[in-house]
């Protein structure tokens, strides 16, 4: 079996419908194998979701088997506060450059994007070379909000030491996925079974950092990658590993992903960032989930740069629908969008409640375009 | 949308999903007349009216144009607007044209060398379509009160047999006229300056004379083709959900058999665009009795706008209003496109 999936994680082709069809009877015969109800693994990653909404990946798992989303996409999981600097500074007068999704992502009272309506100048840039661009077009200070994960932390990283002009700062919001792992893992109630880890992460981190979390955890980790193959050869072999109760990493992404990983975006991405426990919006204080300038980035540090003040935000009430909105269950893996009585109806993407609705990582967002059902088993 | 309180148009009121729907049946048609005689008038939503004269049908429709750029690959502003009306008549049954008007918008500082090249496309488009443009409007404004053009088309033309898209019975088979997505990706790398590699171009064009053949390749046949609409803004996810909803069936669609080119498909993938949430401009989408479905098919593959003609699957009678993907892989809905397509960003 193991070597069957390996064959069809190497293959060119990775959208063979008839590999496809053997991989799920795969899937089906482990979780027979395994012999009960209930089997609930977890990816960590908004393009994973994306996937399997669009090949409609969860209509050919079987019943049994349960495959969740959590905290996997970075957008959601940037905390108000953090969006609340990034509004407060843009009111103040300084210009704002990040990336698209992060503009209606709503914070205390205000997203950038109603900053940017009354005035404020938020411009909206592909990566972080181009916030550098315009920095060195510019006279004033440019800041750049920079969010995202281990993928977009890197390139933060490198265009910082590839030199940047002095009136080009950092807000960094970047977060680092292993520590939230973690913290879902030992989540009261959580009945996860083993991890998906994204494959596009591990290509910067190797698959190597997943060991000791598998070894502590008890609980099996697969990288895997984003074609439909490389999906359901993923969850067929953590399924095999959860059946056989072997809590190793297994690497179903071999031809992006190696044991150690891009060694030098690694050295590039801690030379200029270290650890910081941080709120994920809606999940937690996670220890070790944040990452903020070193010391001897200061001079781009926004944070040193600028006093930031955040109380004109925190006059206003939050909405009443907010109270309502459940992202924080559903990036944890203790719910799911249908489970929200605001989605798709006060909750849209035109009109977001929750982050969730807003990033096209987001789980509410993924699933409200694939129509809001992605697995047609509840219509 | 809001603005402050006050509620306001948005650019997703125009983009052919629900939220156009909504505008259309909640402001723009409410307290209209109905039709004081036997036809087909503006509450169906079709895309034109009809009207009875003697034993025949007098269709009738109209299309503004505003397309930014206005020219593209494959065409332009002006070959859009007649292709767009004449096509409009085409889905109700009206494949041969009796006339159009034309109506020109032009902003103050508008080239005159452009226009003059829009002028000789709809020239051009109207001679394939076998279409005279009998009258029209000319109006100017002033600088910064409209984006540079908008073009509008009217059309008349009698139909012996109408065709309405809330025709489809439950078993029908679902045909499309060509590969999808083109007009709208070509659009869009245009509109943003994307620069791919290889050719997309729009596929503008008139297909009256494909749509007659169909036609009469079904005609024997009592049901034949039982409903038709063009797949524009919308795309052919659109413009299905339209004809399911309408219909009151379910439609089945098998994703290989949807003809799209690589190279869209990769744009598509690349913008983050579902090629089939996009414009077409020279297609269509049949409905068309199983019986006849086989030579209404070999009839469009035999004309050189139809030669990639495909089944690509059938309505139902579960899952009414829905639309259900099978990807090979599995099934899931395709969703109708929400609002104005915007490429992904980040």
């Amino acid at each position: 079996m193991q070597e069957k999936l390996e064959d069809a994680s190497r293959q060119l082709k990775f959208r063979s419908s008839k590999t496809g069809r053997d991989l799920s009877a795969a899937i089906g015969r482990i979780c027979r194998e395994i012999g009960r109800d209930g089997i609930t693994i977890m990816h960590v990653c908004g393009s994973h979701e994306q996937a399997l909404a669009k090949y409609g990946l969860r209509s050919a798992l079987p019943p049994e088997l349960d495959l969740i989303m959590g905290p996997g996409c970075p957008v959601c999981v940037t905390d108000l506060p953090e969006v609340d600097e990034a509004v407060a500074l843009a009111e103040s007068g300084v210009r704002i450059v990040t990336y698209g999704d992060m503009l209606r992502v709503p914070g205390s009272s205000k997203s950038l994007a109603d900053a940017r309506a009354t005035g404020a100048k938020v411009d909206i840039v592909y990566g972080v070379h181009q916030a550098v661009e315009l920095a060195r077009k510019l006279e004033e200070e440019v800041v750049f909000f920079a969010t995202g994960f281990e993928t977009t932390a890197v390139a933060t990283a490198a265009a910082l030491l590839g030199g940047v002009p002095d009136n080009f700062l950092v807000l960094s919001a970047h977060k680092y996925v292993p520590p939230a792992m973690e913290l879902v893992a030992r989540i009261p109630g959580s009945r996860v079974e083993g991890f998906l880890a994204a494959g596009h992460a591990a290509t910067i981190t190797g698959w190597g950092i997943f060991a000791d979390f598998a070894a502590k955890h008890g609980m099996p980790v697969v990288v895997a990658g984003f074609e439909p193959l490389d999906i359901l050869a993923g969850v067929a072999r953590l399924l095999e590993l959860v059946r056989d109760r072997k809590a190793v990493v297994d690497n179903m992404y071999p031809r992006c992903v190696t044991r150690d990983g891009n060694q030098r975006a690694q050295e590039a991405m801690w030379k200029v960032f270290e650890t910081m426990a941080g709120r994920w919006r809606g999940i937690a204080e996670i220890p070790d989930g944040n990452l903020r300038l070193r010391e001897e980035w200061s001079h781009s540090d926004a944070r040193k740069r600028f006093k930031i003040d955040m109380t004109g935000l925190w006059t206003q009430a939050p909405r009443a629908r907010v109270d309502r909105c459940i992202c924080g269950n559903i990036m944890a893996g203790l719910a799911s969008p249908r489970d929200c009585e605001l989605f798709g109806h006060e909750c849209t993407p035109e009109d977001p409640v929750g982050a969730c609705m807003v990033s096209s990582e987001g789980s509410c967002r993924i699933w409200h375009h694939y129509g809001g059902h992605p697995d047609l088993s509840d219509i | 949308m809001k603005r402050g309180t006050e509620e306001v148009v948005a650019l997703r009121h125009g983009a052919g999903g629900a939220a156009m729907r909504r505008l259309i049946q909640e402001v723009l048609i409410r307290d209209l007349e109905t039709l004081p005689f036997e036809g087909i008038g503006i509450a169906a939503m079709d895309d034109g009216a009809a009207l009875r004269v003697g034993d025949r049908w007098l269709v009738l429709t109209t299309d503004s144009h505003v397309v930014q750029p206005p020219f593209f690959p494959g065409g332009d502003i002006g070959r859009l607007a007649v292709c767009g009306t004449v096509n409009d008549l085409a889905m109700m049954g009206a494949t041969e044209v009796l006339a159009l008007t034309c109506a020109v918008v032009l902003e103050a500082g508008f080239s005159l060398a452009d226009l003059e090249r829009i002028q000789s496309s709809m020239v051009e488009a109207c001679r394939e379509a076998v279409a005279p443009i009998v009258t029209g409007d000319t109006k100017v404004m002033g600088s910064g009160e409209l984006d540079g053009i908008i073009l509008n088309t009217t059309g008349i033309g009698f139909a012996h047999r109408l065709i309405l898209d809330s025709g489809l019975m439950p078993g029908d088979r679902i045909i499309v006229t060509g590969n999808v997505g083109e007009h709208g990706l070509a659009v869009m790398v245009a509109r943003h300056e994307l620069d791919f590699e290889g050719e997309l171009v729009s596929d503008v064009a008139p297909v009256g004379g494909l749509i007659h053949r169909a036609l009469v390749a079904a005609e024997p046949h009592e049901r034949g083709v039982t409903a038709m609409k063009d797949p524009t803004r919308g795309g052919l996810a659109g413009a299905l959900h339209e004809m399911a909803a309408k219909g009151k069936v379910g439609v089945l669609l098998e994703e290989s058999s949807i003809p799209i080119t690589p190279q869209a498909a990769a744009v598509g993938e690349l913008l983050g665009i579902d090629p089939l949430h996009v414009a077409n401009e020279g297609k269509a989408v049949l409905g068309v009795d199983p019986a006849v479905a086989d030579k209404v098919l070999a009839a469009l593959r035999d004309h050189p706008l139809g030669r990639k003609a495909r089944i690509i699957g059938r309505s139902i009678p579960e899952h009414r209003g829905r639309v259900i993907l099978q990807t090979g892989f599995g099934r899931r809905l395709l969703a109708e496109p929400q609002g104005e397509l915007l490429p992904r960003i980040c």
